[in-house]
């Protein structure tokens, strides 16, 4: 409240200084409290009405006091108002409760695959064949070929035939075959074991002599009565072998069969075929061996084709107009002609050696010879009563000469370059059974007949350089093919004899037995790798044999030198006999 | 599919041989000789031995395949040829 004064001019110079103060009009100097503690009011003292904290000190207290010590002195001091870190400037910012929430996970499925290394390869190998097939485009790309290459991994292959729903036991036949292997070489165990081991020890005590271990039997049930005509190995599957079944006798059954066989199952043949005439004799082709040409007592050939489904030949030579009027007593296979055809050769009773080409759908037939008539036969009669040709053979080395058997007992030797023969030999007083070259020595070539006899002859000269008086119908006689000078011959009293002449010149090494005394052996040949040989009988059965050690010695060489083996010494060794016979 | 059959007449004709079993691909027999109970035991273990042979020997070279699959006991052979999705069991006595 300021008093106040008359304005005049002296007033109006000076200068007041007016103080105002703030206070509450309300809050008066009488304020009192209670005070629970006490249960009684209190009188409050006057009390400022707003209170803010702050960073000063008063002067004159005792904080105030250090702190203007210190700052004259120009220290830091940490007291609480005045320490400055960044501690305590640092804010701390209230915690904050953040969360994240995802949507809710899909559907879990439980998956489980392996990835072994087949299977990789079998995706790889599909990958593979789809882009080549879709480039391509062709498709023959996309038939499964049955017993292909994948065949237990693929798995396209597995996911259509498990669709399918008939069960197709088609399919089965190769594990059923495997599966008929493995019964019969349990059952064969012995057998097999001996075939693999056995080695006769008794040879050393033997001499020279040697023994023939038979093996297995095959006789296929339903043809006990046909007798075995021909038999031929094959080349490239050594456990592979024809037999061809037939009679050439009138009185018997008109009709023949084919079978091949295998040692691993002896039960069954693997390949059968039914022929409407009997079978004379079987060739193996040496590089297509699923070609056979086969010759008929009707005078047909035919060539079977083992790969093709179904019991009739892909050849036939019925229909042609060169074919046979007699009995086809031997065929073989040739070399391919200039454009790659097949050819093979067959004689026969019509007393005609023919050479038939594989074309495209039939066989082709061209006159090789036309044999010789025999000498008691007039002129005039010639062309009637014809000599018929047993047995054929061609060179191993010089595959265009060829030497027939015939049934005269004459061995005539020709060639396909000359529409004659070029030698005779007087071989046997009857007829004459079989006539092989020599696989080594290129001018040795050994005959049999019905004369008792198996001659070795030398091309060059007229007489035979070895003859042999079996005491029996020779039936047929093959040279081994691991030696010059070993051969076998199988004669109609169920005799085999086997000869080395670098052992012994003059008698066999082996004459064993091996059927009952009636029936005739009629076939015999030696496997081309294994020491085995088979022997057909007159009664279907085939008879497989293993030759012992004696029967397979290479001769002696001298001390110090390595034994040697080859074509050149087996050549060798042949000529030093011939040497020896001259 | 008459050759098979043939096949396997013969291989049950056979000298020793107990029985045989044609199991599909799933593991059910399908063709046998033998009693239900045993057949069914035969083809579900063989057709899970006969994956894991298969699968061991592609594993080694995938361009191998198994081929067949024997098993000598004291007592008798189990004898298991597999195809593409069927397996061909015998079971033999091979020493008689």
């Amino acid at each position: 409240m300021s008093e106040k004064q008359p304005q005049n001019e002296s007033n109006l110079s000076e200068k007041t200084v007016v103080l105002r103060r703030a206070r509450l009009n309300a809050a008066t100097s009488s304020l009192m409290r209670f005070s629970f503690k006490e249960c009684c009011f209190k009188p409050v003292a006057d009390e400022p009405d707003i209170e803010i904290e702050g960073s000063l000190v008063h002067k004159d207290s005792e904080e105030g006091q250090i702190l203007c010590a210190e700052k004259e002195v120009g220290r830091k001091s940490k007291t609480l108002f005045s320490c400055i870190t960044t501690a305590t400037q640092t804010t701390i910012n209230p915690p904050r409760e953040v969360a994240c929430q995802t949507e809710s996970q899909p559907l879990l499925v439980n998956y489980s695959a392996t990835a072994n290394q087949w299977e990789i390869y079998d995706f790889y190998q599909e990958e593979l064949q789809k882009r080549t097939s879709s480039t391509k485009k062709d498709e023959k790309e996309n038939e499964i070929a049955e017993g292909a290459e994948g065949v237990h991994g693929n798995l396209s292959l597995l996911r259509d035939f498990t669709d399918k729903s008939d069960h197709d036991l088609a399919m089965l036949s190769t594990a059923a075959k495997l599966l008929e292997y493995a019964v019969n070489e349990n059952i064969n165990g012995d057998i097999i074991a001996d075939f693999k081991h056995f080695e006769d020890e008794a040879d050393e005590f033997r001499g020279d002599k040697g023994t023939l271990l038979p093996l297995w039997e095959f006789q296929y049930n339903k043809v006990k009565s046909l007798p075995v005509s021909a038999l031929c190995w094959n080349k490239k599957y050594n456990d592979l072998f024809a037999v061809g079944l037939g009679s050439h006798k009138f009185t018997e059954l008109e009709c023949g069969m084919l079978l091949f066989y295998t040692w691993r199952n002896n039960n069954h043949p693997e390949f059968l075929f039914n022929t409407d005439s009997g079978v004379m004799c079987v060739d193996i082709h040496e590089q297509k061996s699923h070609l056979v040409a086969v010759g008929l007592f009707n005078g047909n050939v035919c060539v079977y084709n083992l790969m093709a489904k179904g019991d009739q030949p892909i050849y036939n030579s019925m229909a042609s107009s060169g074919k046979h009027s007699g009995t086809v007593w031997q065929v073989k296979w040739w070399e391919d002609d200039l454009y790659g055809n097949h050819t093979f050769f067959s004689v026969s009773a019509d007393g005609r050696v023919v050479s038939w080409t594989l074309g495209k759908y039939e066989l082709f037939s061209t006159n090789i010879i036309k044999l010789p008539p025999m000498d008691k036969v007039p002129d005039d009669l010639n062309n009637v009563i014809v000599t018929a040709g047993l047995t054929l053979d061609f060179h191993k080395q010089k595959p265009y000469h060829f030497l027939v058997g015939t049934e005269a007992g004459k061995i005539h030797k020709g060639s396909t370059h000359y529409t004659r023969f070029i030698k005779t030999y007087e071989a046997h007083f009857r007829m004459v059974s079989c006539v092989r070259w020599n696989p080594f020595n290129p001018k040795v070539f050994i005959t049999c007949g019905m004369d008792w006899r198996v001659n070795i002859w030398d091309e060059t000269t007229d007489s035979p350089v070895f003859t042999f008086d079996l005491k029996s119908s020779v039936m047929d006689v093959a040279w081994a093919p691991y030696s010059s000078t070993v051969f076998a011959a199988v004669t109609a009293d169920g005799k085999v004899h086997v000869f080395d002449l670098s052992i012994n010149r003059f008698e066999a090494l082996c004459q064993q037995r091996v059927v009952s005394t009636k029936r005739h052996l009629t076939c015999i040949e030696f496997n081309p790798v294994h020491p085995i040989i088979i022997v057909g009988n007159d009664r279907g059965l085939v008879i497989s044999l293993k030759l012992s050690p004696n029967l397979r010695k290479n001769p002696k060489e001298e001390k110090g030198k390595e034994p040697s083996t080859g074509a050149e010494v087996e050549i060798a060794k042949m000529e030093k006999l011939l040497i020896l016979m001259r | 599919m008459a050759e098979v059959e043939d096949t396997l007449k013969r291989i049950q004709a056979q000298h020793g041989v107990i029985g045989t079993i044609v199991v599909n691909g799933e593991g059910i027999p399908i063709r046998t000789t033998l009693d239900n109970s045993t057949s069914v035991q035969y083809a579900g273990l063989l057709h899970q031995l006969t994956m894991k042979a298969r699968s061991a020997v592609r594993d080694i070279d995938p361009q191998n395949e198994l081929t067949f699959l024997r098993i000598r006991s004291k007592k008798h052979e189990i004898m298991v040829a597999p195809d593409k999705e069927y397996l061909l069991i015998a079971i033999q006595n091979p020493s008689e």
